[in-house]
């Protein structure tokens, strides 16, 4: 028990050494808070709570500051993303050749609740995006670095369903 | 030679450019009133919600509390297209806000109302779209609706740059753009010290003072409660504006008929707390001085400076004046004294204070301010919140017959009084100091050097052959600085003073919102007149507190006196829930002890307290006495050191072998 505890401390301050590293790397600098949001986000995939306060009061600023800039870009990420993240792009094109059906079967095969991104198992996270530039192979569905064109709902769910086998091997 | 004076015309009028901010300044001090939802001449110019539009010829319309005054410019005010512009920025901030005007608190005194009236919007053409975000009512100082915003900043710049917080901030963008605490928690999760700065600022009403009028109505009311209420120094100076009365103008006889008139049994004042307060904290000042520990003194009547300290400096917690505020200190005295003096039942007794501030609305809540579950002040109401109420009641405030506070709760000195200024709490210490010092009586009570509103002022003073160095600070931007000097030991005092709203109590953020530029300096002179006007005007002469001592109390800084009057800090400089339990068990009444280690730094000596701490708990088998939790603090601990909280205890700078002397005195 107090072992385990003892254990987590160290874990705790570990990770946090872990983030000094990224700070020294920019010299402690206000000025280079994004680089070391996005340096922090390439370590955990996200920007954790902990991690974001840690940073503030590091750099000298407010932790509603740092949370400021987090949620001002798109680019950031608050909460973990599943292994495989699937963006779904709904610019105009897209949406009218039917990107929402893609959207709406994938969020119901993956059990996603109102306002929720990732699945319960942290497997996969469905996002949409506004434009990928690629509006002549709508609708486009992007699975973390492969482009799939001319996606339909079903196309869709073949997708998961291969990324599902492909987990279990 | 000819001297060439820069002149511009506005609306045809030639003014002359004289160090103006920018044109907004030049214009108002022209007589034209420009709207504007993100200027406020204490804080930097953000430029965000182009209502001060102006058109300047040759340029076009521009923002005119961002642009430099040029001789030449010729300025209009009110175009056609102007008031187009602002028409339709005010329809779309309309269109997503909550429109309950008749029951808001800002009411009478709302700049987007005004604003809607002055220019003529009686439609608003666009479609209510977003869903009502959730209010934060987590604080029981301030109320945050995030629906009545205009994003005009305000509030984010006082509490980061007047009050070095940065509580809140702006979060998302676009369309869910938002002002909001560190991870969207709510507002009593973060720094926040519940100054309500943000709320004096904002022009809305979504922020505002957390309300407590019904509770106290209610207790009114109700036949079998004795309700008493004690009235800080700084109200007297500010509520007759509330009412439409000259700022400054003293209406304190009027006040306690008013509080009479809405059925208080007693009306008290705080005055006579703050007088007993002056025997504690001088006392204890004197005490150290003479020992030469734990300098400098800072005060402990402001608990937004309290809060402050607790978060950004623990380490200076030991050198907190351990008394409580004089809001408190009544509070106890009323519980212990009242109820054989009125012949109630304690639990009968209800003690409401009236507060220019927000932040000891929040303090009466504290778990240390109450005995046997009940706190010791009920309920707290600001000055905006009394007026509320005495308008409510149809109580023709300036046609009152002045009355006289009840007796002896309700006697105070001009020492007291000037409690509700910047400087004045140091001042009262003084006029004590110095004649308990040099053993004469003191005839010159006036002590220049500490009054004004300068960011800080000091002094040196020699006290029968004794150099005593003394500071004030007001803002907690500036106590802040001032700390972080005394820390890197570039400058040293003995005694300092620390308001955390800038002007004292005076322009603490329950005064009625005012629009006047120099309030703060109106509202101070006025309490220094009224000191001036008393006839007793140093605390050690208030015979109702002497004799008090004498039948409650007994010697100044004795047992009771500590018991009663004196409180402790513990520190709230960890991170959000970064608590990991160590050696917890569900045996009940445990002596909590936490360990801060600075991640920043001072790990080590934090790990190697804990080691040792863990191992004598365990030695000595004391885990069904003792809990210990080690927590992480994201600031470096002072000299890499480490801060145990042996239960309401905070020990800063402590090694081991400390933490385990204070344990064993706690467990035994
Ligand atoms: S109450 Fe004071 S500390 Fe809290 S958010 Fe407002 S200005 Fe900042
Ligand atoms: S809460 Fe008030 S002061 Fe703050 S941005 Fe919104 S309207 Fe302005
Ligand atoms: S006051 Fe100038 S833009 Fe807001």
């Amino acid at each position: 028990m107090v072992q385990a505890a003892m254990e987590k401390t160290k874990n705790m301050l570990e990770r946090f050494a872990e983030v000094d590293k990224i700070l020294e790397r920019n010299g402690k600098n206000k000025a280079k808070l994004i680089r070391i949001l996005q340096e922090v986000q390439e370590e955990y995939k996200y920007l954790p709570e902990d991690i974001m306060a840690y940073v503030a009061n590091s750099l000298g600023l407010a932790p509603a500051k740092v949370f400021g800039v987090a949620t001002f870009y798109a680019h950031f990420a608050l909460s973990p993303k599943g292994k495989h993240v699937f963006r779904v792009c709904d610019g105009t094109a897209c949406h009218v050749k039917g990107s929402q059906k893609i959207i709406d079967a994938l969020r119901s095969e993956l059990k996603l609740e109102d306002g929720q991104t990732t699945s319960d198992d942290m497997v996969f996270t469905v996002e949409t995006v506004s434009c990928l530039g690629a509006c002549g192979l709508a609708p486009v569905l992007v699975i973390d670095e492969d482009v799939h064109g001319q996606v339909t709902a079903d196309k869709a769910m073949e997708l998961v369903r291969a990324l599902r086998e492909q987990e279990k091997a | 030679m000819i001297v060439e004076t820069k002149t511009v015309t506005v609306d045809g009028m030639e003014v002359v450019i004289d160090n103006d901010r920018n044109l907004l300044e030049l214009i108002r001090r022209a007589g034209v009133e420009i709207p504007t939802f993100c200027y406020h001449s204490d804080l930097s110019i953000y430029g965000a919600c182009r209502l001060c539009l102006v058109d300047v010829e040759g340029r076009g319309i521009m923002a005119s509390c961002s642009t430099k005054p040029e001789a030449g410019m010729k300025i209009r005010t009110n175009t056609a297209e102007i008031r187009e512009i602002r028409k339709v920025t005010l329809e779309l901030l309309l269109a997503n806000h909550n429109r309950e005007c008749p029951t808001c608190s800002r009411s009478s005194n709302c700049s987007l109302q005004d604003l809607a009236r002055r220019l003529g919007v009686d439609t608003i053409r666009f479609k209510q779209l977003e869903e009502m975000k959730p209010i934060d009512k987590s604080s029981y100082s301030i109320q945050r609706d995030p629906n009545k915003c205009v994003l005009c900043g305000d509030c984010v710049r006082v509490c980061h740059e007047v009050q070095g917080i940065g509580a809140i901030d702006f979060a998302n963008r676009g369309s869910t753009a938002c002002v909001a605490p560190a991870f969207q928690r709510d507002l009593n999760a973060g720094e926040c010290v519940n100054c309500g700065q943000c709320a004096a600022v904002c022009p809305t009403g979504a922020l505002i003072p957390h309300q407590e009028r019904e509770d106290v109505w209610k207790a009114i009311e109700n036949p079998k409660k004795t309700v008493v209420a004690q009235i800080a120094p700084a109200v007297r100076v500010a509520l007759g504006e509330y009412f439409g009365m000259e700022p400054g103008a003293v209406v304190t006889g009027q006040m306690v008929a008013a509080l009479k008139r809405l059925g208080f049994d007693e009306v008290y004042d705080t005055v006579f707390t703050a007088d007993l307060t002056i025997f504690e904290e001088a006392n204890e000042f004197l005490g150290r001085y003479t020992k030469g520990e734990k300098l400098p003194l800072f005060t402990s009547c402001c608990p937004g400076w309290v809060k402050f300290a607790e978060t950004y400096f623990p380490d200076f917690l030991p050198n907190l004046s351990s008394c409580k505020s004089p809001q408190q200190m009544f509070g106890s005295l009323a519980k212990k004294v009242l109820p054989a003096q009125l012949g109630v039942a304690k639990e009968d007794l209800v003690v409401v204070s009236i507060m220019p501030c927000t932040a000891k609305k929040t303090e009466a809540k504290l778990d240390k301010f109450k005995t046997d579950g009940q706190p010791d002040v009920d309920h707290v109401l600001t000055t905006q919140e009394i007026g509320r109420m005495i308008r409510a009641a149809g109580i023709q405030f300036d046609e009152l017959e002045p009355e006289a506070f009840d007796m002896p709760l309700g006697f105070g000195t001009g020492a007291g009084v000037i409690f509700g200024s910047t400087g004045g709490v140091m001042e009262a210490a003084l006029r004590y100091v110095v004649e308990k010092v040099e053993n004469k009586p003191l005839t010159k009570v006036e002590f220049k050097a500490v009054r004004g509103l300068e960011s800080l002022r000091e002094a040196e003073l020699d006290v029968a052959g004794n150099k005593v160095r003394v500071a004030v600070v007001h803002g907690l931007k500036n106590a802040r600085d001032l700390c972080e000097r005394i820390r890197a030991g570039e400058v040293h005092y003995d005694f300092i003073e620390v308001m955390a709203c800038p002007g004292g109590c005076i322009a603490g953020a329950g005064q009625p919102i005012a629009h006047d530029r120099n309030i703060r300096q109106r509202r101070m002179q006025s309490i220094y007149n009224v000191d001036k006007s008393m006839q007793v005007q140093k605390s050690q002469d208030n015979h109702f507190v002497v004799d008090t001592y004498k039948e409650h109390l007994g010697e100044v800084g004795g047992h009771e006196a500590h018991h009663l009057l004196h409180t402790v800090y513990e520190q709230h400089n960890q991170f959000f829930d970064a608590r990991v339990p160590i050696l917890v068990d569900a045996t009940e009444n445990d002596l909590p002890v936490t360990v801060t280690i600075g991640a920043n730094g001072s790990a080590e000596t934090g790990q190697k307290v804990l080691a040792s701490l863990v191992d004598y708990v365990k030695g000595n088998k004391l885990t069904n006495k003792v809990n210990l939790y080690a927590a992480f603090s994201p600031r470096s601990l002072k000299g890499n050191t480490t801060t145990v909280t042996v239960g309401e205890h905070t020990l800063s700078a402590c090694d081991a072998d400390e933490a385990l002397t204070a344990i064993k005195k706690a467990i035994k």
